[in-house]
């Protein structure tokens, strides 16, 4: 048993905004004339971190399979570290096909003994146990979700479990109600769903994908990334503690191989995959020729339209709430800033001060804005791409801070003087950096947001009702936020257009991923 | 010696408090064999009128709480249900004509349904708004929306069942209930008040009064800050007496005939359309 060592958490103290060391060698700050900020270091703030000793976690997590834990039949383990200080926390099974296979054959047996033929009422109350368990343990579940993957404790605490025990409220209540989600047709399972899920929200895309399918009857085999299995295998053990029917959901931890076993099995109905559009053409590929069923949720590169006549401090938050949420780890992230001219200096010179305002430290500290970038590869992808820019001629304006000498780590990051034709402009960073553009009319508002094969989501910032709704319609994107961004909840579906895949989760249009109508 | 049991005082259940009616006047519960059990408070026109009151101001607290938030509590009335069944049952058994095997079938449907109810507070909305596609450039949509302080009448029997299934359709949409209790078999829905009492339900979201409905009938048609009527009671001439309070102040009336209140039938969602308003709005498009 191991509890978080105090000594490398001391380590990870809040850095103060003044101590000024260039984050990568790429930084250059635009220069603006006109009179700055001071933020300074006169207003240090006190470490501030969430208590993390009182969760035990175990030095081995094994597969979740027919209601029990089980070693792989490999016997072999990775280890899952913690992003912000790379210390080890325990080491995770890892499952390939054999154990896939036993997983979907549990799977299966529950699908047909139990779980499709208990009426919708009960399958709602085991449902709302489970929302009711996640409630008690919010807190726990928090602060393992942040140290396994280096997200903020203020978003793990405050947005990621509070949509997590949401989303299986809601959808308990679905389960002896699904008649009237499908007026003039009857509602079937469609069976076992495999289901594969990133590491950007690993608790919240598990509850997404779970709960829906449980509620219409389906059983699950579900695999969460590599690198952030353990609250997953946390929720199993909430499933055990609810007395969910063994079988109804399995957990088979391991790598992209073992969530190409699940999606090549002949005997999973449904697949469902959150990640890179990547990925998602190749499962596509994967069931040419079967009858299995896929939901796609992908990449995307948000447009977040600020025009002349939006209320400008509140357009700033949710410019940084749309790129700066979960370290930009966010499919929907508002990662194309398109400024209407007029507003233009006033919005850089309003975002360049706004930026040094973020803590970027100890993701378990309650005053820590920015927490760790998740893993390695995803850090050199946002170097990469960030001096890619550079490259091809925008400047970066980046806080000025000091970043831990461990863990993996970028500062909060916008691009000027990017065109639509730069890299960073049209690929997904998946990380804390903000391309700014600019237009002249609405019309090249749309063009330019419209101009991109993906279509998850967007941002209209505008005082005018009549204009939002207008842009709204001309937006090919599958969520549009109005003077917000990143909201989400469990009565809302979410999923996009053209390239960012297809399917929607949440809401009445959600639970169609899961039913047969007959 | 044997220990001397402690008797209960049955009261009423106004704005979250229990007094006894303001008339001092009470009513004897007797067994179905006839025995004296307990006595009951007798409601009177004042005990009414102090409960609309107190309905009326919580509806605005109930009424803007989430559709997840009202959700959660009526879900939380289920579990305090489900933690304290014995004591319900051993209620119905007692002072009403069915055996323990029935009243406890009885409670765990409460139970239940008090559960699917509460299913319903985030998605009815879902289920009977609309977008509205109107001809002209404008978004035009339409939201169902509580329609304020609604008096629910409760059947003699089931005397805990039929009055969970007429109110948790009235309260989940964000309404304020007065209910009047089963007149021949009151005291299960005196021990339920308890039950709601400790459920984080609001104090006034449901008020359950206990007495004689045909002297409560005509104060309720005449009360002009009550909204809606939900007569479950099932007596035709009582009926027609709440009809008149729709002439008063446009009272919304819905009556509900039930044969079997144990049938799946009574889980209707077109139940909670009964005492919600539907608001349209219009916005223009255009840049």
């Amino acid at each position: 048993m191991v509890a978080l060592k105090a000594k490398s958490q001391a380590a990870l103290r809040n850095v103060s905004a003044k101590r000024a060391v260039a984050p990568v060698s790429t930084r250059s700050v635009v220069p603006l004339k006109e009179r700055r900020l001071n933020f300074g270091d006169k207003w240090d703030y006190a470490p501030a971190p969430e208590d993390s000793k009182n969760y035990v976690i175990a030095p081995r997590h094994e597969l979740f399979i027919n209601g029990k834990f089980v070693a792989p039949h490999s016997g072999k383990h990775f280890d899952t570290i913690n992003p912000a200080t790379e210390d080890k926390i325990t080491e995770i099974a890892l499952g390939d096909a054999e154990d896939v296979d036993i997983a979907v054959k549990a799977a299966r047996r529950a699908y047909e003994k139990v779980w499709s033929k208990m009426p919708g009422r009960e399958r709602g109350k085991y449902l709302y146990r489970i929302a009711r368990i996640i409630q008690e343990k919010s807190r726990e579940l928090a602060v393992l979700e942040t140290m396994d993957g280096g997200k903020p404790i203020k978003e793990t605490r405050d947005v990621d479990l509070p949509i997590v025990a949401a989303h299986f409220f809601y959808h308990a209540g679905w389960a002896d109600k699904l008649q009237y989600a499908f007026p003039g047709r009857t509602p079937r399972p469609l069976g076992v769903a495999g289901q594969i899920i990133p590491w950007n929200f690993p608790l919240l895309m598990a509850a997404w994908k779970i709960a829906p399918a449980l509620t219409c009857g389906n059983t699950v085999v579900i695999k969460p990334s590599k690198t952030t299995s353990l609250t997953l295998l946390r929720l199993a053990q909430i499933f055990q503690e609810a007395e969910l029917p063994e079988g109804v959901v399995n957990v088979v931890t391991g790598t992209g191989e073992t969530g190409t076993a699940i999606v090549k099995h002949p005997d999973v109905n449904k697949i469902a995959f959150t990640g890179s559009t990547e990925i998602g053409k190749q499962l596509a590929q994967m069931i040419v020729g079967t009858d299995k069923r896929i939901t796609l949720e992908l990449g995307g590169k948000a447009a977040n339209i600020v025009f002349e006549d939006a209320p400008i401090d509140q357009a700033i938050e949710g410019i940084i709430a749309g790129i700066y949420f979960n370290m930009g780890h966010v499919c929907c992230a508002g990662s194309r800033l398109l400024v209407q001219e007029s507003i233009y200096p006033k919005v850089v010179k309003k975002l360049r001060d706004r930026i040094q305002t973020l803590r970027i430290g100890n993701p378990l500290d309650k005053n820590t804005d920015i927490g760790a970038i998740n893993n390695k590869p995803q850090l050199e992808k946002i170097r990469e791409l960030v001096q890619s820019g550079v490259d091809e001629g925008a400047e970066v304006v980046q806080t000025s801070c000091t970043l831990p000498a461990r863990g993996y780590w970028y500062p909060p990051t916008f691009l000027t003087g990017v065109t639509a034709s730069h890299r960073v402009a049209q690929e997904e960073i998946f990380g804390p950096v903000l391309s700014v553009m600019t237009f002249r009319t609405p019309e090249e508002a749309v063009e330019r947001a419209n101009n991109t094969p993906y279509g998850l989501s967007a941002g209209v910032w505008t005082d005018k009702g009549s204009k939002i709704f207008k842009i709204v319609n001309q937006l090919r994107a599958g969520v549009v936020w109005a003077n917000t961004y990143n909201k989400f909840d469990p009565t809302s579906p979410f999923g996009g257009y053209k390239e960012s895949g297809f399917g929607r989760e949440g809401g009445v249009q959600g639970l169609a991923a899961y039913c047969r109508l007959d | 010696m044997n220990r001397l049991d402690v008797k209960k005082t049955y009261k009423l259940y106004i704005g979250g408090k229990f007094p006894r009616s303001e008339s001092g006047r009470y009513l004897p519960a007797k067994s179905p064999a006839g025995e004296h059990l307990d006595n009951f408070a007798h409601a009177s026109r004042k005990d009414f009128r102090d409960a609309v009151v107190a309905a009326r101001s919580a509806f605005g607290g109930w009424s803007k709480a989430t559709a997840y938030n009202r959700g959660q509590i009526l879900y939380r009335a289920a579990e305090m249900l489900q933690n304290r069944a014995a004591e319900l049952v051993a209620e119905i058994a007692r002072s009403t004509n069915v055996s323990a095997a029935k009243a406890r079938r009885e409670v765990m449907l409460a139970i239940d349904r008090l559960v699917h109810f509460a299913g319903w507070t985030d998605k009815y909305q879902q289920v009977f708004g609309s977008v509205n596609p109107v001809a002209s450039s404008h978004f035009n949509f339409t939201t169902p929306e509580p329609t304020g302080v609604v008096v629910v009448l409760a059947p003699d029997e089931p005397s805990l069942l039929a009055l969970v299934s007429l109110v948790a359709p009235v309260v989940l949409s964000g309404n304020t209930a007065i209910v009047v209790a089963s007149e021949k078999y009151p005291l299960p829905a005196a021990t339920f008040a308890e039950i709601l009492a400790t459920s984080d339900l609001p104090g006034g979201v449901v008020n359950i009064l206990t007495g004689k409905r045909a002297e409560l009938a005509p104060h309720i048609a005449a009360h002009m800050d009550v909204n809606a009527m939900v007569d479950g009671a099932g007596d035709a001439g009582l009926g027609a007496k709440l009809q008149a309070g729709v002439a008063t102040n446009l009272k919304r009336c819905a009556k509900h005939a039930v044969a079997d209140w144990f049938s799946a039938k009574v889980e209707d969602p077109y139940w909670i359309l009964d005492t919600v308003e539907f608001k349209t709005a219009w916005h223009p498009i255009g840049v």
